[in-house]
């Protein structure tokens, strides 16, 4: 540890893989003071600013607020309040367009200042040192600083870190061009700085503490060093200019040789790092009691008459800066929050300054040209020789395109820092951070499907077990309560002969219906059939009839019906149980009973054809000698036909004439028509029947 | 009013690939002279024809393919595989030995396996190879240097050699190589190949009319400007440095051994690096990105495989010169290599 401060102390760093020197263009802002700025007319603040959750809102619309009143408060650990960063008006809390890349819609507090700017009643405190840690922590917690360098990490979290600390570097190596927001407050608030510094070494206490800045702000230098004079444990480490040489993971490697392993905090190392913008937020809220409510913010681009930094409230319009330092109105507008490697294009210029906004981006067409016009990778290798992650970029981009999530995977994809230093030398001009931004998007999203179908199954696992569970339950159950009654009747008491009797009246009555069925299928297909073959044949028949009944009365058509009988061997028998059904049920539909009718009418046609099939069907003319057991079988079945006829004329005429009819057309195919005229009359049924006895003993003839 | 969006970065190194092959395009320009000096206008007829046949067949199957033809026809890959194919064919070959190899780079080698970018093998290599094997006798009738012609050689008579096979007069190939003394010259290379097997040793071969003063007349000052041309392309870092040196490294240790083994069958490290096509390999062949590797480590590996390549097949193989054969066998293992030479990403030992 002692070889790293000798290093330091000779001006000696180590180097981090990779890296670039993009135009550095701070000259357009570095050689201006801070200018303050008048007030906006509108301040659009949204509740989260910072890595982790959003606090509650404790102001209703219409409230009038102080300058430095907390408009939210926290009750979660990562999480900070916003402030108000001066009196007036809420105007509004509603969802507006924030500063993110996807141009995300969250919700703001929108403040009109009432121009007084009015303090809450603060405390001054110069005295830190009398405070306890966890005092100074709850002040900086409450003053909603979180790091102002970029990913806005809240501070409190940072610096109540329980490991002990080697090294607190102090990041003000501002890589990005263009960026001189912290070279500025440098330059003019370096005593501040270092008080912050001070109560940093204060609640870590770390051994040393190492401020990290490029070469390339000399100003900046010397107004630090004139401040840190007196102090052996800050050193001021001036690194070489590089870009991405501020990244956290680089800049700990520069001052100290020590690589962070991937997924792992730098505090596990001993190592914590803080913005040196964040230095001065610190010191104000702890020593000034003044919370997190402006910034500097560079505002450059060539496209700007009068680029500058400014002190920007945050919640301050971008389109107010942009007014400020002299943008043209013009018709193509590029505005960039953040620098040109790392910063995202606005969609409007209503996006509100925030707590990790350091530069706004106006360049002109020539500075940054939109004709980015990708061509084929040459897999030239420059992206692989400046990546700081040593990753293999053009490897990367291949399977980004593949979408190959696995050798995303084996390539690290997620230890990619996205500083764009790829895709700035490549000369094939492709966008290859977008492509990873893409691709680690699909993989979270991927993740996410994923956790979400584990749970479902879990879920289905745990419901087929409860519902197993359920069933042995309830058969369990039915067994006790049988066994139960059971013994209960075999008790003796007379309730219990009671109910044996009922039981054997049940079951007896249950069996005669049964003798009766299938004697009556039997009556009908002696010849065919044994009786129980049969009567299960029926059953089964019978319930396709009467489903196919049901269909056609739903159909609302009879006739087409006609020829559509899958199950004709069997169909014989269903004459019996289907005219059963129709009879026992009072409520069925008239025009199932006519379907009933009509398969009845076929069945009786077909139990002749089930003969016909053992002969030869193809000569119906064959006329044989009718045996006196045939002739008798023919006649009762016409005397059933001829009753079953009766008794669904004194039922309802309308419906025996359907029924007659379709069953007439049914018979004899489409050249009787008589049974279509509308007068309802007995005789036309009983002729009808008549026509079909006649026509079962011709067809039992036949089929002989 | 609109707003662009765009994703980071926003600004962008303007150098683009196109200005990375003219560079290459014009580094071949100090080869191309000496070429011309010692060899005549062969070559130059030939890098003409196949340029024009490169862009022809680009034009053709970028329009079958309907890609942006405006933008990559002129990307100067293709110009560039047409100049380095057109530079290490034999001066006086026929016309359609060009115009054959070039629609094969380009259409097959290049174009078939999806264009820029997207190519196993080294268009121009790939090319020369399936001429040399298709073409032999074509191939391997090397132009001896001017200086040790019987018979003159300019432009219009090299260009009806290259037409016609006869030169006005009605000399043939065969009569344009025969030396005064009736011995029909080869390259150094070959000549050294052929008098090993005639039981002669190197130091006899050095004799050789074709060898001159130092390691072969005209092809060592060819080699040399390309040697230039590559350092010019080191200056730009237009190229990796690794490649050519490993290649290098690799043929002079392999010769070195032999040499040191038995001087009498093995000739020097010099002779080794300035004959053939071992200079326009090392800086412009073997650099090629597409077909190499992409790692450091990995183009060293690439690198010395090639080298250790070239040395086996020009003293074990069939053919004198071996540049092109190993430039492929090591397009072949340059996925491999690459698998297998991952850098360590940082954070993870």
């Amino acid at each position: 540890m002692e070889s790293v401060i000798e290093r330091i102390e000779k001006g000696h760093f180590w180097k981090f893989h990779g890296g670039i020197h993009p135009p550095e263009m701070k000259f357009l802002t570095s050689n201006k003071p801070i200018r303050q700025l008048p007030m906006p007319v509108e301040l659009v603040i949204p509740i989260q600013q910072h890595i982790g959750e959003a606090g509650e809102i404790i102001v209703n619309v219409g409230d009038t607020v102080v300058k430095g009143q907390a408009l939210t408060k926290t009750t979660l650990p990562i999480s900070v309040p916003v402030h108000a960063p001066t009196s007036g008006k809420v105007s509004a809390i509603e969802h507006a367009t924030i500063a993110h890349p996807s141009g995300l819609e969250e919700l703001c507090i929108k403040l009109i200042p009432d121009g007084e700017d009015k303090w809450r009643e603060r405390t001054i405190c110069p005295e830190y040192q009398q405070l306890s840690k966890s005092q100074i922590i709850e002040k900086i917690s409450n003053a909603g600083i979180s790091g102002m360098g970029g990913a806005g990490f809240p501070t409190h979290i940072k610096v109540s870190t329980s490991a002990q600390i080697n090294y607190l570097i102090i990041n003000a190596a501002e890589c990005e061009p263009y960026i001189t927001a912290d070279d500025l407050l440098m330059r003019e608030h370096s005593s501040a700085i270092l008080d912050g510094i001070n109560i940093l070494d204060h609640l870590l206490e770390p051994a040393f503490i190492l401020i990290g800045i490029e070469d390339n702000k000399p100003e900046a230098i010397q107004a630090l060093k004139n401040a840190t004079k007196d102090s052996d444990k800050i050193k001021i480490c001036v690194l070489p200019t590089q870009y991405p040489g501020g990244g956290e993971k680089q800049l700990i490697m520069a001052l100290t040789g020590t690589e962070v392993p991937s997924g792992v905090l730098p505090n596990t190392l001993g190592i914590v790092m803080q913005n040196i913008a964040t230095c001065f937020a610190i010191a104000d809220a702890v020593i000034n009691d003044t919370p997190l409510i402006k910034r500097v913010v560079t505002v450059s681009g060539q496209a700007l008459e009068k680029p500058q930094n400014v002190w920007a409230l945050l919640g301050t319009p971008v389109e107010f800066l942009l007014q400020e330092c002299g943008y043209p109105q013009q018709d193509k507008k590029h505005i960039i929050m953040g620098g040109p490697m790392m910063g995202f294009s606005l969609p409007n210029n209503k996006v509100p300054v925030v707590k990790t906004t350091n530069c706004i981006l106006a360049p002109s067409e020539q500075e940054i040209p939109n004709d980015n016009q990708e061509v084929e990778c040459i897999r030239c290798g420059q992206c692989a020789e400046v990546c700081p992650s040593q990753l293999l970029p053009q490897e990367l981009q291949w399977s980004a395109k593949a979408k190959d999530h696995q050798q995303l995977d084996s390539l690290n994809l997620f230890d990619c820092i996205e500083c764009g230093a790829c895709a700035y030398v490549c000369p094939s001009h492709i966008p290859l951070v977008h492509y990873y931004r893409v691709a680690k998007a699909e993989i979270r999203q991927q993740n996410l499907l994923d956790i979400k179908a584990e749970k479902a199954k879990v879920r289905f696992e745990a419901r087929k077990l409860r519902l197993e569970r359920e069933k042995l339950a309830r058969e369990a159950k039915h067994k006790k309560a049988a066994e139960a009654r059971k013994a209960r009747m075999n008790s003796g008491t007379p309730e219990a002969n009671n109910e044996k009797s009922a039981v054997a009246a049940a079951l007896a009555r249950v069996k005669a219906k049964k003798a009766q069925a299938s004697s009556g299928a039997t009556s009908n297909d002696e010849n065919t059939n044994s009786a129980e073959g049969t009567e299960k044949k029926s059953q089964v028949a019978a319930a396709i009839a009467r489903a196919k009944a049901k269909k056609l009365a739903a159909k609302n058509n009879i006739t087409t019906s006609d020829d559509k009988a899958p199950l004709e061997n069997t169909q014989a028998s269903v004459t019996q149980n289907e005219e059963k059904t129709v009879k026992t049920d009072p409520v069925e539909d008239k025009k199932a009973k006519v379907a009933a009718a009509i398969a009845k009418a076929k069945a009786k046609k077909l139990a002749s054809s089930t003969k016909l099939d053992e002969t030869a069907s193809t000569e119906p003319e064959a006329a044989v000698e009718i045996s006196p057991a045939d002739a008798k079988k023919a006649k009762i079945t016409a005397a059933v036909a001829k009753a079953k006829a009766k008794k669904q004329q004194t039922e309802h005429t309308k419906q025996t004439k359907e029924v007659d009819k379709s069953s007439a057309d049914n018979l004899q195919g489409s050249t009787k028509d008589e049974s279509s005229t509308n007068a309802v009359t007995d005789k036309k049924a009983r002729i009808a029947a008549a026509v079909a006895k006649a026509k079962a003993k011709k067809q039992q003839a036949e089929s002989k | 009013m609109a707003y662009w969006i765009a994703s980071s970065p926003h600004n962008h190194l303007q150098s683009k690939t196109s200005a990375l092959m003219r560079l290459v395009i014009y580094a071949t320009i100090p080869g191309i002279l000496t070429q011309w000096y010692f060899f005549g206008w062969g070559n130059i007829i030939h890098i003409s024809l196949a340029i024009a046949t490169a862009l022809l067949t680009e034009f053709t199957v970028l329009s079958l393919r309907e890609k942006k033809v405006a933008e990559q026809l002129f990307d100067g890959s293709a110009i560039l595989t047409a100049v380095l194919l057109g530079i290490s064919l034999p001066a006086l070959a026929p016309w359609w030995i060009s115009v054959i190899g070039t629609i094969f780079a380009i259409a097959i080698v290049k174009q078939l396996y999806g264009g820029i970018g997207l190519n196993p093998f080294n268009p121009a290599m790939a090319g020369y190879v399936m001429l040399l094997i298709s073409f032999p006798v074509q191939m391997t009738s090397w132009q001896p240097p001017l200086e040790l012609m019987s018979v003159p050689l300019d432009f219009i008579n090299t260009l009806s050699v290259i037409f016609t096979n006869f030169t006005y007069d009605g000399y043939s190939v065969e009569q344009l190589r025969t030396h005064i003394d009736g011995h029909t010259m080869a390259t150094p290379l070959d000549t050294v190949k052929t008098n090993l097997t005639l039981g002669l040793t190197i130091a006899e071969s050095m004799n050789n009319i074709v060898i001159g003063e130092y390691v072969g007349v005209g092809w060592q000052s060819l080699n040399l400007a390309f040697l230039i041309g590559g350092i010019f392309l080191l200056f730009k870092k237009a190229i990796p440095l690794v490649t050519p040196l490993s290649f290098l490294g690799s043929l002079f240790i392999c010769s070195l051994i032999a040499f040191l083994l038995s001087p009498d069958s093995n000739a020097s490290t010099l002779f080794h690096w300035f004959n053939g096509a071992c200079m326009l390999g090392a800086f412009f062949i073997l650099t090629d990105p597409v077909s190499g590797a992409t790692s450091v480590k990995g183009r060293i590996i690439f690198g010395a495989l090639a080298g250790f390549l070239v040395f086996i097949i020009r003293k074990f193989g069939g053919y004198p010169d071996a540049v092109a054969f190993a430039v492929l066998l090591c397009n072949m293992a340059a996925p491999l290599i690459d698998q297998y030479t991952r850098p360590r990403t940082y954070g993870h030992k």
